[in-house]
């Protein structure tokens, strides 16, 4: 054991497709790659519409089957995602990756107690009796610090506040004890006080229980609270990545240098807002050009003739967009 | 016809609006009652932007429906440029043209039916504007507010993006000559690239049109841009206000103090260490006693259990705070001695 392993990543998405057919084809995923490492968080920022809850979804393969073209490789945890067979998709799916969404009532199922659903997870992954799953559904929901515990175990979801059942959520996407855990905007639909705590709870829980996580959110600061490094992704592409400070500190692509203008922190009254003009495209067509070229004040002839190259400023940081390839060769 | 405008009565040092314990309870059945709002009291100058905020649920858009007379209020009156809205001198017909709202869904709010144009020209003309005048107004709106009306006028509100519908019903709120404009969450739902477009359009047709806003939002950063001065709610009632760089920078409530500190850091050497409240925001139907915060307050003492503090002006008598520890005498033991308030 002397030679230095490279850890092998958690995830690795390369070059992912996804297009749903349909009285107006959309083009949602246009040639994502992008690697996690194990027990790391990567946070994805990105407007609506960008792709994001896409790219979460085809993780889980949740995406409607018989109208979603996908194309690419996804592999989780050593596992070819897209070519799982119905049974190794059922035993991949809350063992090995597992999701939290913005709205709980996704995940959880009114007609059941909260404990009855968590145990239930558990039985389904593991050789165990109703009675241990329960105790262990009691130890999920003081991990995730819901108050009185054991009375809530036998609660419905309608019975608690919206940040205990976000909590019941997150106990729920753990039960399996999964490797990736995937959180789509889960604080997105809380008061602020109520989203701080989630976050906070989130970061504890991926560092003590190890986990990798992919963390959606349209929210920069929040990506920052969470993550370790961070992808921008605009119009089914992703246009920078990262470390969370390279980003916050030193964005290079025009739209997170506008993204980051218009997050408004510390903005005070008086002062003009730099907006981004425009809106994004509808993703109707491929791109064949840069998608951002319309809203770009650094737009250039080549920018609209083809797609701008994924440009290595160094491990792990990329950036899409021909001004980090001019700056890498004046500087070369 | 066209819609003359509105004369300033009061002058300057007359609020536009002053809202005096208003209150609003919305019976549930069974002898519960949700106090949405109950007894807010402020003032919004003319020409300043007033930002509210608070967490869910705790009365910002019942205040503004209220305030817009959506919905009667039990208790309370309002003035507006010092005449009493609903009386004799005001009628709420005539304050309706004066006071103008925009909310959040932008969708919801258009009449799908409608051109745009048509949609911004319909309330001129339900005040007795010619149709043809009122096109004219709606064409010139939508220029002001950066949609060409050569493409835009005749488009339907399903052919317009989020961002574009919503500048379509800001143009639709200014196009009775309003006094006073209540966005109502107005920016939430817009990306953040598009919401800053919209903030500028904003801030452009204050100066432009020598408005004055309410602006709500949830968004502390967006409300910091905005305002001149804020107003912050906790359970139906007003428990902080006060010029908006004074109260982000030394908050008096501790309320408004966590909330503050419950904003993600935006730096990643400095990030969040410990959540400023523990728990959810109760709901209004049965508040706590005393100051409605205590259960929650890391500084409560038994006074605070017990009797409810009164929204107390502070020191140089442009901020406001409901907290005893604010209050000399109060019985709190933070609060400043009896002597140096006078
Ligand atoms: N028509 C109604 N009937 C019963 N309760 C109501 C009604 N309208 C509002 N409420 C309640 O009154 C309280 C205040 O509601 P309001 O809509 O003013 O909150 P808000 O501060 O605008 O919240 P948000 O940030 O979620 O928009 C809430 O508890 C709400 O559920
Ligand atoms: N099941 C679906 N069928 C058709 N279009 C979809 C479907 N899911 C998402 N889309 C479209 O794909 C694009 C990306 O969506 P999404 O990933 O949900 O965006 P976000 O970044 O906001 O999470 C959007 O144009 C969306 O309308
Ligand atoms: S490639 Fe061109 S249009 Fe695209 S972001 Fe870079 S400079 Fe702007
Ligand atoms: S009155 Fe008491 S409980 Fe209320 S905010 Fe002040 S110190 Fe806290
Ligand atoms: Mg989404
Ligand atoms: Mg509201």
């Amino acid at each position: 054991m002397s030679t230095p392993q490279i850890p092998t990543p958690l995830v690795k998405i390369e070059n992912l497709t996804v297009r749903f057919r349909g009285a107006q084809t959309v083009h949602a995923v246009n040639g994502v790659s992008l690697t996690l490492e194990p027990g790391k968080v990567l946070g994805i920022l990105g407007e609506s519409g960008s792709g994001k809850s896409v790219t979460l979804k085809t993780l889980l393969r949740l995406l409607p089957e018989s109208r979603t073209d996908i194309g690419g490789k996804v592999s989780v945890d050593g596992r070819d995602v897209l070519a799982l067979n119905p049974q190794d998709l059922a035993d991949y799916r809350g063992a090995v990756t597992s999701m939290i969404f913005q709205d709980p009532a996704l995940a959880l199922d009114p007609v059941y107690t909260v404990g009855e659903q968590i145990a239930e997870a558990i039985v389904r992954h593991e050789k165990t009796s109703m009675k241990a799953a329960m105790a262990r559904a009691l130890e999920l929901l003081e991990l995730v610090r819901i108050p009185s515990p054991a009375r809530r175990l036998k609660a419905y979801p309608h019975e608690m506040s919206g940040g205990m059942r976000q909590r019941a959520m997150i106990a729920l996407a753990l039960a399996a004890r999964p490797k990736l855990l995937l959180a789509d905007e889960p604080t997105t639909a809380l008061d602020a006080t109520v989203q701080i705590q989630i976050l906070l709870l989130l970061r504890q829980l991926q560092r003590d229980l190890d986990m990798g996580m992919l963390f959606v959110t349209h929210d920069i600061g929040v990506a920052v609270e969470v993550s370790d490094r961070l992808a921008v992704m605009y119009a089914g592409q992703i246009v920078e990545t990262g470390t969370v400070r390279e980003l916050i500190r030193d964005p290079q692509h025009p739209y997170t240098k506008g993204l980051l203008a218009a997050n408004l922190h510390g903005a005070k009254k008086g002062e003009r807002l730099e907006a981004i003009p425009g809106a994004p495209p509808a993703l109707t067509e491929p791109p064949d050009a840069c998608s951002f070229a319309p809203r770009c004040k650094f737009v250039q002839d080549r920018c609209r003739a083809a797609l701008p190259p994924a440009v290595q400023l160094g491990e792990g940081r990329v950036v899409r967009c021909i001004l980090a390839e001019q700056a890498l060769v004046a500087a070369a | 016809m066209t819609l003359e405008t509105h004369p300033d009565r009061g002058g300057a040092g007359t609020p536009l609006l002053q809202a005096k314990t208003l209150t609003k309870h919305f019976p549930l059945g069974g002898g519960a009652v949700v106090r949405a709002v109950d007894g807010v009291d402020f003032a919004v100058m003319k020409g300043e932007t007033l930002g509210v905020v608070g967490e869910s649920g705790c009365g910002k858009s019942t205040t503004a429906r209220v305030v817009m007379q959506l919905l009667p209020q039990d208790k309370g009156e309002m003035l507006f440029d010092g005449e009493i809205v609903g009386g004799q001198a005001l009628t709420l017909k005539e304050y309706r043209r004066q006071a103008q709202m925009v909310f959040q869904d932008s969708y919801a709010s258009l009449n799908p039916r409608l051109t745009i144009e048509d949609s911004i020209a319909f309330g001129p003309t339900v005040h007795g504007v010619s149709k043809a005048a009122a096109i004219l107004k709606a064409r010139d709106l939508l220029q002001r507010v950066g949609l060409d009306p050569a493409r835009f006028a005749a488009r339907y509100p399903h052919e317009l993006s989020g961002g574009q519908r919503q500048r379509v019903n800001i143009a639709r709120a200014l196009a009775l000559g309003p006094r006073l404009v209540i966005l109502d969450e107005a920016v939430s739902a817009l990306d953040k690239s598009v919401e800053a477009q919209v903030l500028n359009l904003l801030a452009d047709l204050r100066e432009e049109f020598g408005l004055t806003y309410i602006f709500i939002s949830h968004d502390l950063n967006v409300v910091r841009f905005i305002s001149d001065r804020v107003m912050v709610m906790y359970l139906g009632e007003v428990v902080e206000i006060g010029p908006v760089e004074e109260l982000y920078g030394d908050p008096r409530h501790p309320y408004t103090k966590a909330l503050l500190s419950a904003m993600p850091s935006m730096d990643p050497d400095n990030r969040t260490m410990e959540a400023p409240l523990a728990g959810d925001p109760p709901n209004p139907i049965n508040p706590p006693e005393g100051c409605r915060f205590h259960p929650r307050c890391p500084h409560a003492q038994t006074v605070c259990a017990k009797v409810k503090p009164i929204l107390a002006t502070m020191g140089d008598g442009v901020r406001q705070a409901a907290c005893h520890m604010q209050v000399p005498g109060s019985g709190h033991s933070h609060a400043p001695a009896l002597e140096a308030a006078a």
